[in-house]
């Protein structure tokens, strides 16, 4: 990783807690993520992975805790801000239109782009027309990028999980997010649909500049692409640091081996 | 034979009636996922107003030119139903995000409720005339081709072309524009639309101001037939049918829906009426969804539900 160059601080979650009724899900969590690099968050079942996700997304309020995104303090983030701000994620259950093709699906990645007003798209006047070919060629180019021509005009529904998974990265990208979350993208694919989305994730990496915050519960597959690794477990951190410092990490052994204490 | 295709014609253009208040659910339940149960109040609420408006007016005025009186009226009901979308957002489902279906179709029942009582409230509860100019008397055409001719309803005949305008224009609307692409996502997944940055907010007004529309549409068409009374609420109860028959999520669906529904009604009651008695107008819709609901629960166009186990 040493020809890589990662930038500044680009978001910082500060003593992060959050709790359903009596259940901490995140107790005291903070961690920085700089631009450019993959950051993963990795941890047992039930660790807080995704809740942490959620907290970043504004999908969850944090009780405690701060969001700091480039210098810019977010104290009630919502998903809608988020999305504004350059956040984009994908989800562990695929959320994805399903009764939209592929390239529907892809082309609601572009809504916050889109400048022409609601007159003009209906009667799809000049601007509108012009604005929707722009954004169509963008779309096709992510679509070329992650190898989903053969089925853009198919209906979601109907393609096979680890092409969802596809598609849902895909219509990420076309927001052109300065950050890429991505919930367990390897879950539940085979080896073969594991590798091509790691090379995705890193081509994206590579020539987006995106900047990577990935949920994954497969270690090998962490430790391969992550530039440095955050471990939760039982809703607490117990690790922080590049691949290597975290393997060798007594704790983080601990919670995964479950060694005698 | 004349006889037959003036059968056929009046249960198509009856169908396109009931399309027009099946398009109200539709495009609700395209855009939220609910099961819209006021959509029935809606077209009263919208009737109410525009019979009303149009009878207030010329007095406030001092006018007496009804063309005038009906466009203001329009107007006016036009507004008072995004009052009513912005309301409905704002006050029930912005806090009602990500609940289940079930919770929503509560929801709507409350609303449903709330708006036939308020409507009665404000604009009365007598029966009241809409009167848009509307033709009422038939019309014979085709004298040459049958002997004589077969019997048109204008007024039913006009009725259809708006309803077929104001669907061509909503289908333009939802499958051409890139508002219409995120009424569609929002449908689809509401986390997910927020997470791309659709706004959930605005796009439920923009969905209950075009039902509302619709419905004020169905409203002064019905309205003009019955007159704007209570009963126009139960009108929604004969458009149920026809989303079964149609799919809840396919524009479409909604009109072809309505269109058998239309033809099949008139046709059985014809020629199959003598046979039992008559009466089969009144239930043949209900048995036709029934039917419908046992082979095929997601209608001719309606997206089939796979889950995941």
């Amino acid at each position: 990783m040493s020809g890589r160059k990662f930038g500044e601080v680009i978001l910082d979650l500060k003593n992060i807690s959050l709790s359903f009724g009596g259940v901490k899900a995140l107790q005291d969590i903070s961690f920085d993520v700089l631009e450019h690099e993959v950051r993963a968050i990795i941890g047992p079942n039930g660790a807080g992975k995704s809740s942490m996700l959620n907290v970043i997304n504004g999908v969850y309020r944090p009780q405690q805790g701060e969001i700091i995104l480039r210098g810019e303090h977010f104290a009630n983030m919502n998903s809608y801000m988020a999305a504004k701000a350059g956040l984009a994620r994908t989800f562990q259950n695929i959320a994805l239109f399903k009764g939209m093709s592929v390239l529907d699906n892809i082309m609601t990645g572009r809504n916050l782009k889109m400048k022409a007003n609601m007159l003009q798209q209906a009667f799809w006047f000049g601007p509108a027309q012009r604005e929707e070919l722009e954004h169509r060629l963008k779309v096709e180019e992510i679509i070329d990028f992650l190898e989903i021509q053969h089925i853009r005009k198919t209906p979601v529904g109907r393609l096979p999980y680890g092409l969802q998974k596809r598609v849902d990265l895909a219509r990420a990208l076309a927001m052109e997010p300065q950050i890429l979350l991505l919930d367990e993208p390897m879950a539940g694919m085979n080896v073969e649909e594991k590798q091509d989305m790691c090379r995705f994730i890193l081509d994206v990496n590579d020539q987006f500049g995106t900047t990577v915050v990935l949920i994954e519960h497969d270690m090998g597959v962490v430790m391969d692409i992550s530039d440095r690794v955050v471990v939760l477990d039982y809703g607490k951190k117990i690790g922080d640091g590049t691949p290597d410092e975290v393997r060798a990490n007594p704790d983080v052994i601990s919670a995964y081996l479950g060694a005698s204490h | 034979m004349a006889f037959f295709l003036e059968t056929l014609l009046g249960g198509l253009m009856s169908g396109m009636l009931y399309s027009l208040v099946a398009l109200g659910f539709v495009l609700i339940y395209k855009a939220s996922g609910v099961f819209n149960f006021a959509q029935g109040a809606m077209v009263l609420f919208a009737a109410l107003s525009m019979a009303r408006f149009s009878e207030w007016i010329p007095q406030w005025l001092g006018m007496d030119n009804l063309f005038i009186a009906n466009v203001l009226a329009f107007a006016v009901s036009v507004a008072i139903m995004f009052v009513v979308a912005w309301l409905i957002e704002r006050l029930v489902l912005r806090h009602l995000v990500n609940q289940e279906g079930a919770t929503l179709l509560m929801a709507t029942l409350g609303i449903a409720y709330f708006l036939d009582g308020v409507g009665q409230t404000i604009f009365g509860s007598d029966i009241y005339k809409i009167d848009v100019g509307m033709p009422k008397d038939p019309v014979m055409m085709l004298e040459s081709v049958f002997e004589g001719g077969i019997l048109i309803n204008k007024e039913d005949f006009i009725a259809a072309l708006i309803s077929a305008l104001l669907v061509v224009a909503l289908t333009i609307f939802f499958q051409k524009t890139s508002t219409g692409r995120a009424l569609r996502a929002v449908a689809d997944d509401h986390q997910a639309a927020q997470s791309i940055g659709i706004p959930l907010g605005r796009i439920w007004v923009i969905v209950w101001c075009v039902a509302g529309i619709t419905a004020l549409v169905a409203g002064i068409i019905w309205g003009s037939k019955l007159g704007a009374q209570f009963s126009l609420s139960t009108v929604a109860l004969r458009a149920l049918p026809v989303v079964i028959l149609g799919g809840l999520t396919s524009v479409p669906g909604a009109i072809l829906g309505g269109l058998i529904i239309g033809v099949g009604e008139k046709l059985s009651e014809v020629f199959l009426g003598p046979y039992v008695g008559g009466g089969i107008e009144i239930w043949f819709a209900y048995m036709l969804a029934l039917v419908f609901l046992l082979f095929r629960p997601q209608g001719l166009f309606g997206e089939k539900i796979i889950d995941r186990v």
